[in-house]
């Protein structure tokens, strides 16, 4: 059998830290790559201009160590633990803190309201939204993914009927879209679940924005339907901030899981063309 | 076209503004969202006054990250305007000439904003350390403890928007697409 390893809290807290400052100032290569790809492309003057202006913003994130986008989030935070992995300490208290700390620190915005109703700012962005995974192997992966509330709010799910099948699923994919307009700050990204249980559907399509905008689904159907969802969103012309232009979407990813002989669910987590995520293995 | 305007507002400076105009903005803009507008709105129904005067002023949907020190305000893009839109007509009423933000409005809002001659205007939405660079000064004026939500008074200098809702019921998230669209066709024939 092989050896255990040791990660103490103090690591975990260290690297969600530096990761929620690095999601929040530098757009991953994959978004930055689509949104340049689409500006070069981009037929529409008021288009065009208006995705130059997104590039212009992340130069100038970088220069003056600002946030890419004010709403920097909830702290969403995937863990890949390792089962070889013995941790010293709570891991959900050393994520806290490293949520707690990086916001401070980052001059990041504290979005979180301890009570849905009673609307009381907790002051720290904690808590995180924390999705942990055991995995083999002897090592931690954390990803955190501050999510904004401008394409979180436009998120949907339904519970389809399984006679509804791929039609169903383009079509609200597509009413989602147009439901959204520019709320979701287009050119924006989607993550689809599709099956599970209720539960599981939503956090899919949470999962999917997590894969690298030049990764297809492995499955060549679902890389089909990725395909024809970004062309048909694409086809609508609502463009970058809804102004009109081919650029509506940069890309979909979508995931799927098994689910009962009587249920079709389908989610869709919306997001923006700020999609961030920063990613260190321990 | 492309418009500079000074606050406070006029009707008459507004009138000439089309939906899909650029404007580039000066002078002083409030920031209020959510919980700023519930306060507002709260103190209008006590007849009480309110942290800055409607007639002529513009406010900014935002809430900024926290300012560096040596600078005047952090990342500051945009929020979704819709959620605003239930307190909003009241507010044109009372003299409110523009809105900045994102998003669509609803119809009690477009029908507010050519009644009273007002002018909703988009920022570029997640652009928030483009937009903080027209931000010249901020102060918080009304409800430091809604953190980000506080009321602040922005100083700003050519802020680059786009009108979205004109005076005269026109709508670029309704033009703009279809003007697009337009051209697809006439290049097919």
């Amino acid at each position: 059998m092989s050896e255990r390893r040791k990660l103490t809290a103090a690591q975990i807290t260290d690297a969600v830290e530096e990761l929620c400052i690095r999601a929040n100032t530098q757009l991953p290569a994959d978004v930055q790559a689509a949104l340049d790809a689409a500006q070069a492309a981009e037929p529409w003057p008021l288009a065009k201009n208006t995705l130059g202006l997104l590039q212009k913003n992340l130069c100038i994130a970088t220069e003056k160590e600002l946030p890419i986008c004010q709403d920097t989030g909830m702290a969403c935070v995937f863990v890949a633990l390792g089962q070889q992995v013995t941790l010293e300490g709570d891991l959900y208290a050393a994520i806290n803190e490293g949520v707690r700390r990086g916001y401070q620190k980052g001059y990041l915005r504290k979005s979180i309201t301890a009570d849905p109703l009673q609307r009381e700012n907790t002051g720290d962005n904690t808590p995180a939204f924390i999705t942990l995974h055991l995995v083999p192997g002897d090592s931690c992966t954390i990803t955190v993914a501050p999510k904004g509330a401008g394409s979180e709010n436009m998120s949907r799910l339904a519970m389809l009927k399984p006679a509804d099948g791929v039609a169903g699923v383009k079509a609200f994919v597509l009413d989602t879209v147009a439901q959204a307009g520019a709320n979701p700050c287009p050119p924006v990204i989607l993550g689809v679940g599709i099956g599970g249980s209720f539960d599981q559907c939503a956090a899919l399509a949470k999962k999917a924005l997590l894969r690298p905008l030049d990764v297809p689904n492995p499955d060549p159907y679902y890389a089909a339907l990725e395909g024809e969802l970004l062309a048909a969103i694409n086809a609508t012309g609502f463009g970058p901030q809804g102004f009109g232009g081919a650029t509506t979407c940069l890309g979909v990813a979508i995931e799927k899981l098994p689910t009962h002989v009587a249920c079709l669910p389908v989610a869709v987590n919306m997001s923006c063309h700020v999609t961030r995520r920063a990613t260190a293995r321990l | 076209m492309e418009y500079s305007l000074q606050t406070p507002l006029t009707t008459a400076a507004l009138a000439p503004l089309k939906a899909g105009d650029t404007v580039l903005l000066s002078g002083v803009v409030y920031t209020a969202r959510d919980a700023a507008h519930a306060r507002m709105a709260a103190l209008l129904d006590e007849g009480k006054p309110l942290p800055f005067a409607l007639a002529g002023a513009a406010i900014y949907y935002v809430g900024p990250t926290p300012e560096r020190p040596g600078c005047a305000i952090g990342a500051a893009g945009p929020t979704t305007a819709g959620r605003m839109d239930s307190f909003t007509p009241r507010l044109l009423g009372l003299g409110l000439a523009a809105m900045i933000g994102k998003g669509k409005r609803s119809d009690a809002v477009k029908a507010a904003v050519v009644q009273n001659g007002a002018v909703y205007l988009g920022a570029i939405g997640g652009a928030g350390a483009l937009m903080a660079g027209s931000v010249k000064s901020c102060e918080i004026v009304a409800w430091p403890d809604l953190g980000c939500e506080a009321v602040r008074k922005l100083v700003v200098e050519n802020m680059p928007l786009t009108v979205l809702l004109d005076a005269h019921g026109g709508d670029l998230y309704a033009a703009g697409p279809a003007a697009y669209l337009q051209s697809l066709q006439k290049a097919a024939k």
